[in-house]
């Protein structure tokens, strides 16, 4: 058989990752410059340099940018070689590196201006929803038309975990993101409520699965035998880890809602399912800790390696946690606390990060033809880094398991012991000591960036390597006239996909309105939309990004309900487009503000909003003086209600006609009671709609007496 | 709570989705073999008497 010559892209592998180390730096960074916030309030500068917006900033760019970039990276060195072939399309590579630059750089500008659609990892608005959509499936294009040409017959495993990926992502993308835009900025989720939150976790656990979890693993199976030069310890292993791993990873999201509102035996599948879960987990961690069987001598000498092993070790560590903390005991002590903060960075710094920089110290010198800079250099980075994730979890772990025992502490008189600003104040050392473990962390980033600068220097970019092989041999050869389907027969993998694709397409466009409006019909008759002036005041809500240190879900323990009122229900919140739960408490859970033992006066928020120490002593949250001077735009008033009505939230008969008015009198009647309370301020501002919208919270069900 | 029945669909019909490409993969003796890809993954596939360069000039 002739053997076919051709080159490998290297090109694209290097535009990657330049963009994984630059896009690493912004994210971490930001990650630091956040973490300093919760210790230094006065670091919220300006209104687009809240806590609430530059959070999702952090988490969107480590998780999309520099793992994404990442992945692009590693898989599109390893694709080709798995597959000993070119990569499909240049063209293609080079529209989706361009697309998903373009992608992170809109969303780098639109989260400080707070364009969001205000759900945790996928806040994005719906115009870049859509680009993410034609860049994944360029992205998948790319992979699948390079995995039909390969001349190697055998998949490896590899491969499999990319495919497990791209599939995934894509329709989790497509069924969390179904919104209803009211303008080009501004969307509302489909769902609301309970059900959004379900989907909303359903999406989020499987991003954590399918976009920083399989497609590392895929890494991780060719670059660490790669490393190590030795097989992996088991390909069987491997074989069986891969498919456990995919058909479990997908039940498991309901271990984020567990003791919420959410139906009960949703919460118990998905514990049942996380438990499972630990199996293929180990299965891949201990394959890979394995594969360095008889070659530990090689860890002590090889930087490379030592990375590789720290994330793998990292892995088993949080995926071992994973189903502990989905167990119902643990989570309700774990739940809202920085343990889970403490969790999801020894996922992200220790698994993605340190295999991320394996991966680099591995690749640069391969596609610049040259050595490694200084390996002196790396060692430094691997230690610092290594500190770095210590200084970082162990802190946060103290400070989560001692906060929720703070919280759930109680007098022997039978009274909650702290208020929740003392446990606030008591975070506030953790919280010192996490920001050195980051900047540990991000100072070995630094140091790499100049490692390679200099090695790339030192060498030149090989941006088409020769290679040979045979080609793939053709087992069938088709008849001259042939029927057009008998083609499409011949493919069933792209059959599976493209059937899939058209399917889930077709039946979300048509199930999901229909079934969701129906199901909008309140279970609690005293339930009411929220009037136009709190609708607004909760897009600000939603805009600043008050959900990431705010819940608005009070689980049903005798500590939370002695603290903000009766427990919640998923009657309350149907008419909630997109859910506001949270997962977080940095600050105390909001469902109740407006009632019961909670209730402050209009005039207290006005002041807390325009300094929360002032009525707080100790507060770290950001002030929002610039809600005072901002006008409330209503523009869109009535396109929001029309929306809403869309999406079956029953206003009475033409109140789109009214909204404004009904705007004006309810703001009239904020104002005028802060100038009973000595405030002078136009009733025109921002923070008049917030203040509505924070007295309204909690009111539907409540037994005060009018 | 009808959107979980959505869910479900879209999972099972995912679930569906990779086990007809395990039954593909079983059935069409991509793990007939269970350790030379292992090994094969290691070769350099490099070739001596091929020039690698560094422009675009060259492609397969």
């Amino acid at each position: 058989m002739q053997v076919e010559k051709f080159y490998y892209d290297n090109r694209i592998v290097k535009n990657f990752a330049y963009a994984t180390i630059l896009w690493g730096v912004v994210g971490m960074l930001a990650g630091l410059w956040v973490a300093l916030q919760l210790v230094f309030p006065s670091l919220n500068i300006t209104q687009y340099g809240t806590f609430g917006r530059l959070r999702p900033l952090h988490t969107n760019a480590v998780i999309f940018a520099f793992v994404g970039n990442g992945i692009f990276m590693g898989v599109y060195y390893s694709l080709q070689r798995l597959c000993k072939a070119r990569m499909f399309s240049d063209k293609l590579s080079k529209i989706h590196f361009w697309g998903w630059q373009l992608i992170i750089v809109a969303a780098a500008i639109t989260l400080p201006l707070g364009i969001t659609a205000g759900k945790e990892y996928a806040e994005l608005e719906w115009p870049i929803d859509i680009a993410i959509t034609i860049i994944w499936v360029v992205f998948g294009w790319n992979m699948f038309g390079t995995i039909i040409k390969r001349r190697e017959k055998h998949l490896y495993v590899a491969i499999w975990f990319y495919i497990a990926t791209f599939i995934t992502v894509a329709v989790l993308h497509l069924v969390n993101s179904f919104e209803l835009p009211v303008t080009l900025f501004k969307s509302y989720s489909w769902y609301a409520g309970v059900q959004d939150a379900l989907v909303q976790w359903w999406y989020g656990h499987n991003a954590v699965a399918f976009f920083l979890t399989t497609p590392y693993l895929g890494l991780m199976y060719y670059y660490l035998p790669k490393a190590a030069q030795r097989p992996i310890y088991s390909y069987k292993l491997s074989i069986i880890h891969f498919w456990a791993l995919i058909f479990l990873y997908i039940w498991a999201g309901p271990h984020h809602l567990l003791y919420t509102a959410l139906p009960n035996w949703a919460q118990s599948l998905g514990v049942v399912f996380s438990l499972m879960l630990i199996f293929p987990s180990w299965g891949g961690m201990i394959n890979g800790l394995l594969t360095l069987r008889g070659a530990w001598d090689k860890v002590r000498d090889d930087v490379i390696l030592k990375f590789m092993v720290v994330a793998i070790t990292a892995y088993g560590m949080a995926t071992f946690e994973g189903p502990m903390l989905s167990l119902k005991s643990v989570n309700a002590i774990s739940h809202y606390t920085d343990w889970i903060v403490a969790h999801v960075h020894v996922g992200a710094l220790g698994w993605n990060g340190m295999l991320t920089f394996g991966i680099l110290y591995w690749l640069i010198p391969k596609i610049f033809k040259t050595e490694l800079y200084s390996k002196k250099l790396a060692n430094q980075h691997f230690w610092l880094g290594t500190l770095g994730i210590i200084f970082y979890a162990v802190p946060m772990y103290w400070a989560g398991f001692a906060q929720s025992a703070m919280w759930k502490q109680f007098t022997e008189a039978g009274q909650l012991k702290y208020s929740f600003l003392e446990t606030v104040t008591y975070m506030k050392p953790f919280y010192a000591m996490r920001s050195l473990g980051g900047t540990l962390y991000l100072i070995g980033a630094l140091i790499m960036v100049y490692n390679i600068i200099k090695t790339v220097k030192k060498g030149s970019l090989v941006a088409d390597e020769a290679t040979e092989a045979a080609p793939l041999q053709k087992e069938f050869k088709p008849h001259s006239s042939e029927h057009w389907h008998r083609k499409i027969e011949r493919r069933p993998v792209q059959l599976m996909v493209f059937s899939l694709i058209v399917i889930l397409i077709g039946g979300a466009v048509e199930m999901i309105p229909t079934f969701l409006i129906k199901s909008n019909v309140p279970t609690i008759s005293s339930v009411k939309p929220y009037t136009a002036l709190e609708l607004e005041g909760r897009d600000i809500y939603v805009r600043e990004g008050c959900y990431v240190c705010h819940s608005q879900m009070i689980r049903p323990f005798r500590s939370e309900t002695e603290r903000y009122g009766e427990y919640s229900k998923a009657g309350e919140f149907v008419y909630d487009h997109p859910f506001q739960w949270g997962s977080k408490r940095t600050g105390p859970d909001l469902a109740r503000e407006g009632t019961g033992n909670l209730k402050k006066s209009d005039g207290w928020h006005f002041r807390h909003f325009r300094d929360p120490s002032s009525m707080s002593e100790g507060s770290i949250m950001p002030a929002y003086p610039f809600l005072l001077e901002n006008d409330l735009d209503i523009s869109n008033t009535k396109a929001k209600i029309k929306a809403m009505q869309t999406l079956g939230v029953p206003y009475e008969k033409g109140y789109e006609e009214k909204a404004i008015e009904d705007l004006v009198s309810q703001s009239l009647k904020i104002s005028n009671n802060l100038i009973s309370d000595s405030i002078l301020i136009s009733p025109k501002k921002e923070v008049i709609a917030l203040i509505a919208y924070m007295q309204r919270l909690g009111k539907d069900i409540s037994i005060d007496k009018p | 709570m009808s959107v979980m029945i959505i869910l479900i669909i879209v999972s099972i019909l995912v679930a569906l989705g990779f086990l007809l490409a395990f039954l593909w993969n079983v059935k069409s003796g991509q793990y007939d073999d269970d350790y030379t890809p292992s090994i094969r993954v290691l070769f350099e596939d490099e070739s001596k008497s091929l020039s690698s360069t560094n422009n675009n000039q060259n492609k397969s």
